[in-house]
């Protein structure tokens, strides 16, 4: 089965990049990671380059070498909803400290505030039960347990009204028709919730959610509960063969795999020359060296990536990608050479040029 | 002759209107209370008229009445976080402050949610702190079970000192950004925070927000909820609007601020209140009474009158006497509310005696009791009739609560804040990038006295606050 085309184009905005050392660079803004311009100038770079979704990754614990410190993800999505018009804004949140009642209502009002352009990455939280304290840290798969009951919560409370709950009927003096709006009356070993939402049904009905499949606890959820399955794969071969996998999975658990995207990860830095970005990563290991990308990565031209983009799509490696730059605002300013062309979007090829010699 | 001291500046700050009888959703005029474009509205019409901030309540359970849930009024409303970040995109000065429950949510997420809001609005955050221990708004949250009724204040001290704590977690000179060096921070030393119901250990994970701590904003009326505010709060939202009640509120809770090493103006108090404007005097009462019929349905009057009886009323005529069998005791109708009837059969005699006396239906009746502090008249009698209060310690500004969604606010700053500047009592231009600045209130972590909204320098005041 091919993807979708066009490829879904996502891009994780980490901070000042995914490698440690990017806020060293000249031009990483790093006096800015902490202010609405840098993420609101991100965000608006992003969607006029034509990228369609925008992941913000989150977590409650302390960077453990480079820039440090990070503003809260749904925040940043919410900030940018009125200055955005486009681009999905797919913040994380992990599950494992956060009632699920709260993120439903913050996902569906994210969701009004963008007029439907918002999503939810599923994340769990290891190492950081002692800045609750308020229950011992869990195992993996305690964790996942949890998150899937969380899920269940939330896409509850999400369809807890009826999309024509408000009727505001004069007559009988009723602003809502309470038979359309539904207790949950959840459950299950975590937790347990009443329902309804306060917040009415969101504009797309259940926001579309993420989940990075990496281990058998998160794959699972993500084949049950996943609109979009992120992965992460040495090579296309690889990524071709868990997609297939992931699919085959999908519809074992009785969903449609049609419906659900699988998006791979490529860590990217890009410039005008491959020497140019060679060089520019090297001097980014040379401040502070990391392991070797555990997914698909490419360090060159814009024009190098679109032709990798095109291989990922001839290779039913995914149906999208999420890209990862090493210094974002480095990658910024390149994006725009990604955008796929109306013919792209429209899944037709380039024509060949009819008076040129083959 | 005694001297005169200098005008008083008048605070305002504009409620979203919220999940109550007061909000008017049948007027033509009434958008959705819930689309995101209402809230630009009424907030982008604050910031026009130079409020101090834009305030959003919460809500964790939608209310029951007769075991069913509550649909006469408005219902639902989008997470306060959310929203209030969203509106920093779409105003520039206006502070934004959110009701938050210090029962129902955990420290170090709120601490990080509020240094979010802070540092992504450039220093306009406020947090209504406010509590529960209803176990039925707590069957939307069992990560910790509930929470015993006494320990709901002994919890909000200690959430907000926890908050403290993570917030001052950064010092000053954290944040180094050196390229050359590589050096981006100072290493964090991590939070000890130790307390009856906490125990938190590990660094926060944001540098301090513009304003320190956000402005603390406290709404409760008990004793403990006094003494909370004056120990922790910078501003006050009382529900003590009329003149001489207000005057009792406002010297009692500003005396209990020496108690904390505070001064008077280290807190400020700002009732709720409506308002009802008219071309003429007359004109005005007229509306405000015809509004008052459109809060006060027929069914909202029987609704009312069930909480008192504790009993299905349903067969009895809005337009006609009060009922005259006995309210049952100590039934508790509606849920997710304040409760509106301690004890009933005092409360129904009253009511009998007063609609006996006053030849009224049990809607009129409901109408007259459940009137609140409201200003009503021209515009000019509006602004003298505020300016007085304040001028009067009553108030030190009101938070004013349209009935309308979202152009309720429209009128008041089109009209009434161009004669509350002609009296000098109100500004005309934002002085100061954040809220602590538009409410003249010290930064907690700054020895230097802030500038008040007079241009008045503040001395005296000592560094940082205690917390």
């Amino acid at each position: 089965m091919p993807p979708t085309s066009p490829l879904l184009l996502g891009l994780e905005l980490a901070g000042a990049g995914a490698h440690p050392a990017s806020w060293r660079r000249a031009d990483s803004r790093a006096e800015d990671l902490f202010t609405a311009g840098y993420w609101v100038d991100a965000l608006r770079a992003a969607e006029d380059a034509g990228i369609d979704l925008a992941f913000l990754p989150d977590s409650f614990t302390l960077q453990t070498a480079g820039a440090i410190g990070r503003l809260d993800a749904v925040a940043i999505a919410a900030r940018a909803a009125a200055v955005t018009g486009r681009i999905g804004l797919i913040p994380q949140a992990s599950v494992t400290h956060t009632e699920p009642f709260h993120l439903s209502k913050a996902i569906a009002s994210l969701d009004f505030a963008t007029k439907g352009r918002a999503g939810w990455e599923v994340t769990v939280s290891a190492g950081e039960a002692a800045l609750f304290g308020r229950k011992p840290e869990q195992d993996g798969r305690s964790r996942w347990q949890e998150a899937d009951e969380a899920v269940e919560v939330v896409t509850r409370l999400w369809d807890s009204w009826e999309d024509d709950a408000e009727i505001r009927d004069q007559a009988t003096g009723r602003f809502i028709d309470r038979d359309k709006l539904h207790y949950i009356d959840f459950t299950g070993a975590h937790f347990s919730v009443k329902g309804p939402s306060i917040t009415p049904r969101p504009p797309q009905g259940q926001p579309p959610i993420a989940v990075r499949a990496a281990d058998p606890h998160s794959v699972r959820l993500a084949v049950h509960r996943a609109d979009l399955i992120r992965i992460a794969a040495p090579d296309l071969a690889k990524a071709a063969a868990t997609r297939s996998e992931l699919r085959a999975a999908l519809a074992a658990a009785g969903r449609d795999p049609n419906r659900v995207r699988v998006l791979l990860d490529i860590d990217i830095h890009l410039a005008a020359t491959v020497d140019a970005a060679a060089a520019e990563v090297a001097q980014l290991e040379d401040w502070l060296a990391t392991p070797a990308p555990a997914t698909v990565f490419h360090i060159g031209t814009p024009a190098e990536l679109r032709d990798i983009l095109r291989e990922v799509e001839n290779e039913c490696a995914a149906d999208g990608v999420v890209l990862r730059p090493l210094a974002l605002p480095a990658a910024l300013r390149h994006l725009p050479a990604l955008a796929p062309t109306l013919r792209e979007r429209l899944g037709l090829p380039r024509p060949a040029n009819r008076y040129a010699r083959a | 002759m005694p001297e005169q001291r200098p005008r008083k500046q008048i605070h305002l700050a504009a409620h979203f209107p919220g999940v109550n009888h007061h909000t008017v959703w049948t007027d033509p005029a009434s958008g959705s209370q819930i689309d995101f474009d209402s809230f630009v509205h009424l907030a982008r019409t604050a910031e026009r008229g130079l409020f101090d901030f834009f305030f959003l309540a919460e809500g964790l359970r939608l209310r029951e009445h007769r075991d069913r849930i509550h649909d006469l009024d408005v219902v639902g409303r989008p997470d306060t976080f959310t929203v209030l970040n969203a509106l920093v995109a779409v105003t520039t000065h206006l502070g934004l402050a959110g009701t938050i429950n210090t029962t129902f949510n955990e420290p170090f997420e709120l601490a990080r949610q509020f240094a979010s809001l802070d540092h992504l609005s450039g220093g306009r955050a406020a947090w209504n702190a406010v509590t529960s221990s209803d176990a039925f708004t707590g069957e939307n949250f069992r990560r910790g079970g509930y929470l015993d009724h006494a320990k709901r204040y002994t919890r909000a001290h200690e959430v907000v000192d926890a908050t403290r704590a993570l917030w001052d977690n950064w010092p000053a000179d954290t944040l180094v950004i050196d390229r050359e060096r590589g050096v981006f921070a100072r290493p964090v030393t991590p939070v000890h925070f130790s307390s009856e119901q906490f125990e938190i250990d590990g660094p926060f994970v944001l540098p301090r927000g513009p304003q320190g701590y956000p402005v603390q904003i406290q709404a409760g009326d008990s004793d403990e909820g006094r003494e909370f505010a004056a120990a922790k709060a910078d501003v006050i939202f009382s529900a003590h609007g009329e003149l001489a009640d207000g005057q009792r509120f406002y010297r009692d809770v500003k005396d209990r601020l020496a108690r904390y090493g505070r001064d008077r103006d280290d807190l400020k108090i700002l009732p709720a209140a409506g308002f009802v404007l008219g071309d003429t005097t007359a004109e005005a009462h007229e509306r405000a009474h015809h509004i008052r019929r459109q809060q006060v349905t027929p069914q909202t009057a029987i609704a009312f009158l069930e909480q008192v009886w504790g009993r299905d009323l349903s067969a009895y005529d809005p337009d006609g006497p009060l009922p005259d069998i006995d309210p049952a005791e100590d039934v508790n109708i509606t849920r997710g509310r304040v409760r509106h009837a301690k004890d009933p059969r005092a409360i129904a005699d009253a009511w009998r005696a007063k609609a006996a006396a006053e030849h009224l239906s049990i809607r009129e009746l409901i109408i007259a009791t459940t009137a609140r502090q409201q200003f009503v008249g021209t515009p000019r009698e509006v602004a003298v009739e505020i300016d007085r209060y304040v001028q009067s310690d009553a108030a030190d500004g009101f938070v004013l609560v349209p009935y309308l969604t979202p152009t309720g606010l429209d009128e008041f700053v089109d009209k009434v804040v161009p004669e509350l500047q002609s009296l000098g009592s109100f500004r005309t231009a934002y002085t100061g990038p954040t809220l602590r600045h538009h409410l003249g209130l010290r930064h907690p972590h700054d020895s230097s006295p802030a500038n008040d909204s007079t241009g008045q320098s503040r001395h005296g005041t000592e560094g940082v606050r205690a917390s």
